[in-house]
């Protein structure tokens, strides 16, 4: 790592320093010390994350071809793509399950994004009592996803005494139903692809935790829209839905940009409540499908769940660059 | 610049006078104000029948409302639910874990990002950017991505058996394994929200610092710290729920059940075959207090935090 450090004593400087500005101040007002200091400040909570994030990320990729037990190091044995090929053809019958049920919660997700946008419009048009509406909607977002799921399934979604059977002379088990709300064949795939009623029963509740959030996020989005804006809509005679389709909207685009970044990683990394839930049948999802090749029962396969885990991180990569470059060249503006 | 082509909305109407009739504020007719309250305790009562539902129904016997339903007239009221939840999922024990792994990794968390968003903010250096995009990009990989290489890590990384009680000498299976994967993980979305805090601190205090002979340390620890107090604190009380409420890590690196802290080990209450939902509701409650409490009392803190990652990227 490089001792340069220079103190910079007007503005912050971007990251594209012009050469030119850059000659100018190369003298440096800190002493050895302070240097040696500022390398250490920096260095050892990077040494930290390269080691236990960027490291393990980077072996994971690897992994993915090789064939591995997990158990011994150096028994790999080296296979390129074959990995991938065995889980994208007729080798594998539970990816494309699993992908697809990621698919389905994505769109769902994004749907209960927008209820989360309608309620924080709603709420900033200054109703009474908004900061109670506001903790209520909010107050799931504090719990985990694992104990939002025992909640809906002990209490909403009971069999013997929750409240989606009251009334019903044969109760469901809604968690512990593997029948297909709807199925369709896709030519050249054996397996059918599906929505479970099990997997609908978590949608619901997982909704329940979502909105709260997105709600949040569009509030202080809402907050930061320059009223005059607005009131300049009204004048040129914008209905109300035309002036948020047209103005509040694309004004908030940073906010929309996290809010679809933070949905989108939350479809795909999913994991919690699946698993605290016992994988009820027809609920896997990728992440779900990464931790059973590598521990429990089916573990041992390393370079099948790598193969899974890339396919993941390649899924989401896109969206965390698109999210990275919107919110550092925010920054330096 | 906003993205709208002014061109593009309709002009005010003419009245037949002759005068432009200019619609102020977007009407708020009685209707729609009476709609709008009418959606929003709507939706408010449907959030809070869960929670309402789960306290209901751990306040009851699971005899009875096995029969009746949760949704029905109460006989009798009890707390036997709590004390057995307690008990049999030893929750002293696992409360305990979550505390010495949730405290040490938030200090840790707060203090490494600091240290690094004061670097990258205060001074201009040549890997500020690409130390600030490590950052940043690690908190968003997907953790299952990262799980098998850091548990083969920590499984030939030696630890002595007398810091940890899993005696199996190495890392596997102890709480520091935890501890280093939150810090390691959590420290990217910490170090982004404090440095973009730390850049609205003015250049100047440092400056005045400086000529008093401040060195880089007296400057981080006496000026630009106790500035951050508000950011701090809005990061801590995130950082608590969302290491309180860790499953994953806690599933796939603590496979011996007594290391595991209390949200996981919830899993160890919902058997598949025998469910006492009353007792599953009572525990949830229980496992849900400290988030919530935190939530309640400091929900200031908490939605600032929420926003201040948020709307600044």
């Amino acid at each position: 790592m490089s001792l340069d450090i220079e103190a910079e004593p007007t503005a912050v400087v971007p990251a594209a320093v012009p050469p030119k500005r850059r000659r100018r101040r190369r003298y440096s007002q800190l002493s050895r010390s302070d240097k040696i200091w500022l390398t250490l400040m920096v260095g050892v909570p990077t040494l930290n994350l390269i080691v236990f994030v960027w490291v393990p990320a980077v072996s994971t990729i690897l992994l993915s071809f090789t064939k591995w037990d997990g158990i011994k190091l150096g028994s790999w044995r080296l296979l390129g793509f074959r990995n991938y090929w065995t889980v994208f053809t007729i080798l594998d019958t539970k990816m494309y399950p699993a992908l697809f049920n990621n698919v389905i919660l994505l769109v769902w997700l994004t749907f209960m994004s927008m209820i989360g946008m309608l309620l924080a419009y709603l709420l900033d048009k200054g109703v009474r009592g908004t900061a109670v509406y506001q903790s209520i909607f909010y107050f799931p977002v504090v719990l985990s996803l694992a104990i939002v799921g025992f909640i809906w399934k002990s209490v909403m979604f009971s069999q013997a005494q929750g409240l989606f059977n009251l009334g019903r002379d044969k109760p469901i088990d809604f968690v512990g139903n593997a029948t297909k709300l709807f199925t369709f064949h896709i030519p050249g795939l054996d397996v059918p692809l599906g929505l479970s009623k099990n997997f609908a029963a978590i949608l619901v509740a997982v909704a329940w935790r979502h909105i709260g959030y997105v709600m949040v996020l569009y509030l202080a989005g809402l907050k930061s829209v320059d009223p005059s804006l607005r009131e300049a809509a009204a004048i040129d005679g914008c209905k109300e839905w035309q002036s948020f389709r047209r103005v509040v909207f694309p004004v908030m685009k940073p906010i929309n940009v996290v809010v679809f970044v933070i949905t989108v990683i939350e479809a795909l990394r999913a994991f919690d409540i699946i698993v605290a839930l016992k994988e009820p049948v027809g609920t896997n999802v990728m992440g779900v499908l990464v931790k059973n090749n590598l521990v429990g029962e089916g573990g041992g396969n390393v370079g099948i769940g790598s193969t899974y885990g890339v396919i993941l991180l390649l899924l989401c990569l896109g969206f965390i660059i698109w999210y990275l470059v919107n919110s550092f060249r925010e920054a330096e503006t | 610049m906003i993205g709208v082509d002014p061109t593009e909305f309709k002009r005010p109407r003419a009245s037949s006078s002759g005068l432009t009739i200019v619609s102020r504020k977007p009407g708020y007719s009685k209707i729609t104000r009476g709609l709008t309250y009418g959606f929003l305790s709507l939706v408010a009562v449907l959030w809070l029948i869960p929670i309402g539902g789960a306290f209901y129904a751990s306040i009851r016997p699971y005899q009875e409302t096995q029969v009746k339903g949760i949704f029905s007239w109460p006989k009798a009221l009890t707390f036997q639910n709590y004390r057995d939840a307690f008990t049999q999922g030893q929750m002293s024990h696992t409360f305990l874990n979550t505390a010495f792994i949730v405290l040490p990794a938030i200090v840790l968390i707060l203090f490494f990002s600091s240290l690094v968003a004061f670097a990258v903010s205060r001074y201009s250096w040549r890997f500020n950017l690409v130390v600030l995009l490590l950052f940043t990009a690690g908190n968003l990989l997907p953790a299952q991505v990262l799980f098998q290489p850091l548990f083969q890590m920590f499984k030939h990384i030696p630890w002595p058996n007398f810091l940890s009680d899993t005696d199996t000498g190495h890392l596997l299976g102890t709480k520091v394994a935890i501890i280093i994967v939150h810090v390691a993980f959590q420290s990217g979305f910490c170090t982004f929200v404090l440095s973009n805090y730390m850049k609205t601190i003015p250049k100047e205090l440092g400056e005045a610092a400086l000529v008093d002979g401040a060195g880089v340390l007296r400057q981080f620890f006496q000026i630009v710290m106790p500035l951050c107090r508000p950011a701090l604190a809005a990061l801590a009380t995130l950082e608590f729920t969302w290491l309180y409420n860790d499953f994953f890590w806690a599933v796939v690196l603590l496979n011996q059940g007594d290391q595991r802290p209390i949200t996981s080990s919830i899993a160890n209450l919902g058997g598949q075959y025998f469910s006492n939902d009353n007792l599953i509701a009572a525990a949830s409650m229980i496992i849900a207090m400290p988030t919530l409490a935190v939530y309640l009392a400091m929900q200031k803190h908490f939605i600032s935090g929420l926003t201040l990652g948020a709307s600044k990227g």
